[in-house]
């Protein structure tokens, strides 16, 4: 199946249909398995239990950066190859990609109460990732502003891209404002500095997470084509009633009209 | 009932558009303001309807509500429909029926002689300018105001939306309303011709 | 009154709606906030200092920049011709029409003050201070700035023009509501005296802002 016979929205629908229950049993057998598994996770000499948080907060901070390359992605998709799925697959990635960045920002900031000694410290990577919060938000006011999607469409489409561009310069800005952050410890060059017991369970809640937004990504996506449809039945029936309707008046006002006619 | 305008003038940024101009209307007449562009039809229409200031002259109603002044028994229909697209049909003309006030007839009842009654719920984001125009009409059959202040009002109305319109004013002038009227088509009604300006 | 409700059920509607701006005045509001520490620095204890003010220097843009397109809008589609002609006196239409943008723009900006708080290494009390001065204040700027609002019809002008003619008009307010939370804080200064001329400001709005601003728009009418 090519990208190509995605582009008829009923086939999507009844694909999605079939495929959507199976994501979601393996998002939930690989959450339960994850979760397991970060229970069976030894506690951190220095933090204790609260570093199990990290198995909730690092797969959402991974995913607020994945959703904005999948938005890209889709944004491409509308503005290059004009496909006709990609500014519903952009517009309904937007709310989960800012759900997700809002579970890093609130995991983290519950993470850093006994680090830190306050839920909030300006570090530069819960820093950069609070702006890219405040860029979902944008983009969803953007495409709540304009009535018509397909309008809203290329205008959220060059601020995604233009997003993708900005966020690295962003993210070394924040880095530079604040040295005073910890180095990264899961993707470092010459190998993870984190323990097997811990990797594992968090590359399989990475997993399931990824699993759960690719679940919850194409059920939006099919609320966003039927609501796409209601709007155009809507906008049907507005026009549809008034030529009926003109129909009706015609006749009851025919004297009318003759009397139009004669002067 | 009897509207009357003793020696009007008009100044618009600080140019006269007419001065000295009488008029009379009674209930159950109308009266089509003939004249070119420019001639100042809007503007009287808007002196009536207290939304400018005349410069000169006095505009009186006669015989109507005492307590009431005279644009609070006018319904000015303008270019402009005072619609929000956000809102439905049927909440754009139960919130202008609730805060206009005073008589009101059924909204539904209202919405069907216009031809909008299977819209209602629909956004009014969703009607075309003759629909938008049709449930402005909706409005003045909805509050019972006297005098209908109508600005080129068969503009966007298809023939048989003119028709309907034509029907709604004979059964207006008939119930002793009063209509005023600035057009360059035929009203469609029996009107007395008020030109301003001079000749075209 | 049912004409006042009415009103006031239309514009907060119209303001949840999609195309209204309610929220967006939220988002501004947490970007200025956000955007101080990087201006100042992240050192929390000056942060924590600086919090009342930089809150209310965000509340007060957010608020006023929303307030722009108050009467604009009415004016461009032909409402405010009608709600003139109506027989609610022009005068608490646009407190009513102000009250409207209060509950939809500046009741949002309340409650999005603890978690920008939070941001900003305000204790509980202090959080608690601001918010309950935004809440004395937020209703005069409101009120104030629906002048400038007026005039903005009237100047078939908005935008910027308008934050340059309400700006300093919205000082007091800001001088007493910033005084009030640092009070708090800080003190030594009590709580009560500053607090209650915010209120008294907040009174005195309700009163010359509906005035002004219909004596504006009746003028302005063409």
């Amino acid at each position: 199946m090519s990208l190509i016979d995605l582009a008829n929205p009923s086939r999507f629908l009844a694909l999605t249909a079939r495929v959507l229950p199976w994501l979601a049993a393996a998002t939930v057998i690989l959450l339960a398995l994850g979760l397991y598994q970060a229970s069976l996770a030894p506690d951190d000499y220095q933090q204790g239990a609260t570093v199990k948080i990290m198995f909730i907060h690092v797969p959402n901070a991974w995913l607020s950066m994945l959703v904005w390359g999948v938005m890209s992605v889709a944004s491409l998709g509308t503005l290059v190859w004009r496909h006709p799925l990609a500014d519903v697959a952009a517009k309904a990635a937007a709310p989960i990609g800012a759900s997700f960045t809002f579970l890093a920002l609130l995991t983290g900031s519950l993470w850093g109460r006994p680090m830190w000694g306050t839920y909030w410290e300006w570090d530069a990577r819960l820093t950069s990732v609070l702006i890219l919060f405040l860029m979902y938000l944008g983009l969803m006011a953007l495409w709540r502003a304009v009535e018509d999607p397909s309008r809203a469409a290329r205008a959220a489409a060059v601020l995604t891209l233009v997003g993708a561009i900005n966020l690295p310069i962003i993210k070394f800005s924040v880095d530079w404002w604040n040295t005073l952050h910890q180095p990264a410890s899961v993707m470092r060059m010459g190998g993870s500095t984190l323990d097997k017991s811990f990797l594992i369970p968090l590359l399989v809640m990475a997993t399931a997470f990824t699993l759960l937004f690719l679940t919850l990504h194409l059920a939006a996506m099919r609320n966003e084509i039927l609501r796409r449809r209601v709007r155009s039945l809507q906008m049907m029936q507005a026009s549809r009633i008034a030529f009926s309707s003109e129909a009706g008046t015609g006749s009851r006002d025919g004297s009318a009209s003759r009397e139009i006619g004669a002067t | 009932m009897q509207l009357s305008g003793r020696g009007i003038r008009c100044v618009r940024g600080g140019r006269e558009i007419f001065a000295g101009l009488d008029f009379e209307a009674a209930s159950g007449e109308a009266l089509a303001v003939v004249g070119r562009n420019g001639s100042g039809k809007t503007s009287l229409l808007r002196l009536i309807a207290g939304l400018l200031v005349p410069a000169g002259g006095a505009i009186e109603l006669a015989g109507g509500d005492g307590e009431l002044t005279l644009p609070e028994q006018c319904h000015y229909l303008g270019h402009r429909d005072a619609l929000k697209p956000a809102l439905s049909v049927q909440e754009n003309l139960t919130f202008w029926a609730d805060f206009l006030g005073g008589e009101r007839g059924d909204a539904n009842l209202s919405l069907s002689t216009v031809g909008l009654d299977h819209a209602t719920h629909l956004p009014a984001a969703f009607l075309s300018a003759g629909q938008r125009r049709r449930l402005s009409l909706a409005r003045l059959l909805t509050i019972r105001r006297p005098v209908w202040l109508l600005d080129e009002p068969t503009t966007a109305l298809d023939t048989a939306g003119q028709d309907m319109f034509c029907g709604l004013m004979r059964d207006h002038l008939a119930r002793g309303g009063l209509i005023i009227a600035a057009t360059h088509a035929p009203l469609g009604i029996d009107a007395r011709e008020l030109r301003i300006g001079r000749p075209a | 009154m049912t004409a006042l409700g009415a009103l006031i059920r239309r514009d907060v509607r119209i303001a949840l709606r999609v195309g209204g701006g309610a929220l967006i005045g939220v988002l501004f509001f947490l970007t200025v906030v956000v955007l101080m520490p990087f201006a100042v620095g992240p050192d929390l204890n000056l942060l924590s200092r600086l919090g009342p003010a930089i809150l209310w220097l965000g509340a007060l843009l957010a608020s006023l920049l929303t307030l722009d397109r108050l009467f604009m809008a009415d004016h461009d589609d032909g409402s405010l011709d009608l709600i003139t002609m109506s027989r609610t006196p022009l005068e608490l239409a646009c407190a009513a029409k102000a009250l409207a943008h209060w509950l939809a723009a500046g009741l949002p900006l309340i409650v999005a003050t603890p978690v920008l708080g939070l941001l900003l290494n305000l204790d509980m009390v202090a959080t608690g201070a601001v918010a309950l001065t935004l809440l004395a204040g937020t209703p005069a700027l409101t009120f104030t700035g629906m002048i400038g609002a007026a005039l903005a019809v009237t100047l078939h002008r908005g935008g910027l023009l308008m934050a340059v003619l309400v700006l300093p008009l919205s000082i007091p307010v800001l001088i007493f509501g910033v005084a009030a939370s640092n009070a708090v804080i800080v003190g030594p200064t009590p709580f009560g005296a500053p607090f209650s001329i915010l209120c008294a400001l907040s009174l005195v709005s309700f009163v010359i802002g509906p005035l002004a601003a219909a004596a504006s728009l009746r003028h302005g009418l063409d």
